[in-house]
């Protein structure tokens, strides 16, 4: 850990060194929600833009082939930082929710999901990956089933022979959960639904950002993640699938660059990934996304996961020492992501985050897209404070400060 | 941002005594009502006495701010007319939306004026809210559902 030198990661990110109101240094613990952006990914972002800006593929000139290079560049990039055997199986989408929503389509279009079948996600889902199973079952007349979660927090694999049988076409769950920041065991589930028979799709929203991942030694179908919550721009998601089984697979939406040819009476369509991206892709964003995989495979990622497990581990002691303090999720720092939910006994997780926010903390309170989870620890919302790779133990104090604060504030603790 | 605007004593003195809370009958409407961004909710019913507000009765969970305006709402709405009380609900939301440029008329609002510091804060607008359109949504039910009953008198 010696080498890993906070301070110098954070002169990357100028909004960290941002005062706020009442002259406040800035204190982001809302990496889950989104990263914060280096120099470097805005500076690519800006340098495409003025000097390389064209549509992609279609533009037979200069600037189009560059614009073409810095594109696909982005899509080497992805494949080679998650340890995809192909470039031709990283999707770009807008976004983790497009991604998953293709999946669920697809699947659908494809027959591969029918009447009577069966889909099984957990109760730790973000709506993400709830509600485009949730159509898919409307639309098909399959059933919808979950997982447990105990009450540690972790997924309840106890009835997985029960739950996930021949009759499962799909199970969809999270890597790490953005609510309580769990870690899934994936081995387990996938190998029972290979098993069986089925597909594996994963959420890896809050896992590409924080633990190396290589999908194939994973052994799943689909993973879906963001740009954003990686350092990288909005706009730009990813859905890695396996070849052949995208080659399979119909297409998602219908428009320019997805097509091999189109004729009045019918089209014929292009191979993956292009099938499934229609129209005007995510160019300057592509070109954003490898930059933020530059800068995250310089620093490595095992050294990223390393703080973000040392950083939680600090803040799950700092907060429990707190009277009144209630973790919601595992406790301590195994298998587990930095993201770290809470409530506090007589304040309203909104009002802490006001008061948090009056002293220069950034938290997010709510049910971070996730009312399933929450209800099943009956409580309606919950403050979460989230790290990433720039976040240091003085921000941990900070937050266990205004924390105090705000129990001072509405006589509490 | 100052939050002792935000957190007015009166506010916190509502949020930890609300009056009027809990769920009575009769009533003629029931309404549930959320803010999707953060999950707040709340059940409310009212009954009308003719023209009158009679009673209005609530189950709320969520933050400070939603449960303190439930709670002023209480105080301010029954035993007035339902006019008087929509004139009363346009002034408050006036006050919310004027970004802090609105002067609440302490007459009309009487405890509504400590929320005039919400106003300042656009993320706890809806917060303030939440109780005053459930109000209007379930009386505005409970006058179409006496409409009817008095049109179907009528054609009997």
């Amino acid at each position: 850990m010696s080498a890993y030198d906070v301070e110098a990661i954070r002169k990357d990110f100028p909004v960290l060194a941002r005062s706020l109101a009442g002259d406040r240094p800035l204190v982001y613990l809302d990496s889950a929600n989104t990263s914060q952006k280096p120099r470097q990914v805005v500076e690519a972002i800006e340098r495409h833009y003025l000097e390389h800006n064209a549509n992609v593929a279609r533009a037979m000139h200069q600037l189009g082939a560059e614009a073409t290079e810095a594109f696909e560049s982005g899509r080497d990039k992805v494949a080679r930082f998650i340890g995809a055997p192909s470039r031709d199986e990283v999707i770009f989408t807008k976004n983790a929710s497009e991604a998953l929503n293709l999946v669920a389509r697809v699947l659908g279009d494809g027959g591969i999901v029918g009447e009577g079948d069966e889909i099984v996600i957990s109760e730790m889902e973000h709506h993400s990956n709830i509600v485009p199973w949730q159509l898919l079952a409307e639309r098909t007349g399959a059933t919808l089933r979950w997982f447990g979660v105990t009450d540690e927090g972790r997924l309840d694999l106890d009835d997985l022979e029960s739950l996930v049988t021949e009759r499962t076409k799909i199970v969809s769950l999270t890597w790490v959960s953005n609510m309580l920041g769990t870690i899934n065991p994936l081995d387990t589930v996938i190998a029972r639904a290979h098993q069986v028979g089925a597909l594996v799709a994963v959420d890896a929203s809050q896992a590409v950002p924080q633990i190396p991942v290589d999908v194939a030694s994973l052994g799943a179908d689909f993973v879906a993640f963001t740009g954003h919550k990686m350092v990288g721009p909005t706009g730009i998601g990813v859905l890695w699938g396996r070849y052949d089984l995208l080659a399979s697979l119909p297409p998602f939406l219908g428009g320019g660059e997805m097509i091999e040819t189109v004729s009045m009476e019918r089209s014929t369509f292009a191979a993956p990934p292009h099938r499934f991206e229609a129209g005007t892709p995510p160019i300057a964003q592509s070109a954003g996304l490898g930059a933020a995989i530059d800068y995250l495979s310089a620093i490595g990622m095992e050294n990223i996961a390393a703080h973000e497990q040392a950083i939680t581990a600090y803040a799950l002691g700092r907060l429990q020492e707190i009277d009144g303090l209630t973790v919601v999720g595992p406790s301590e720092a195994v298998d587990r992501g930095g993201a770290v939910s809470f409530t506090l006994d007589g304040v309203h997780p909104h009002d802490i985050a006001q008061l948090l926010d009056s002293r220069g903390v950034a938290v997010r309170a709510g049910h971070h897209c996730a009312k399933p989870a929450h209800r099943r620890f009956g409580v309606q919302s919950t403050t979460r404070a989230s790290f990433y790779l720039y976040t240091t133990e003085a921000e941990i104090d900070a937050l266990a400060e205004a924390i105090r604060y705000t129990q001072q504030y509405f006589k509490v603790g | 941002m100052d939050v002792d605007a935000l957190y007015q004593e009166i506010i916190l003195d509502h949020y930890k005594n609300p009056h009027g809370a809990g769920l009575r009958v009769p009533y003629e409407a029931e309404v549930h009502h959320v803010n999707p961004t953060c999950g707040d909710e709340i059940t409310l019913r009212v009954h009308l006495d003719g023209d009158r507000v009679s009673d209005i009765s609530y189950d709320a969970e969520g933050c400070s701010i939603s449960q303190a305006s439930a709670s002023v709402l209480y105080d301010l709405l029954p035993g007035k007319t339902v006019e008087e009380a929509m004139r009363v609900l346009d002034s408050f939301a006036e006050v919310m939306h004027g970004r802090g440029q609105v002067t609440p008329d302490e007459d009309v609002l009487e405890d509504g004026i400590a929320f005039a510091g919400v106003a300042q804060f656009p993320a706890r607008v809806k917060c303030a809210l939440l109780g005053w359109m459930a109000w209007k949504d379930a009386t505005s039910q409970a006058l179409a559902a006496s409409d009817q009953t008095l049109s179907d008198e009528r054609g009997k």
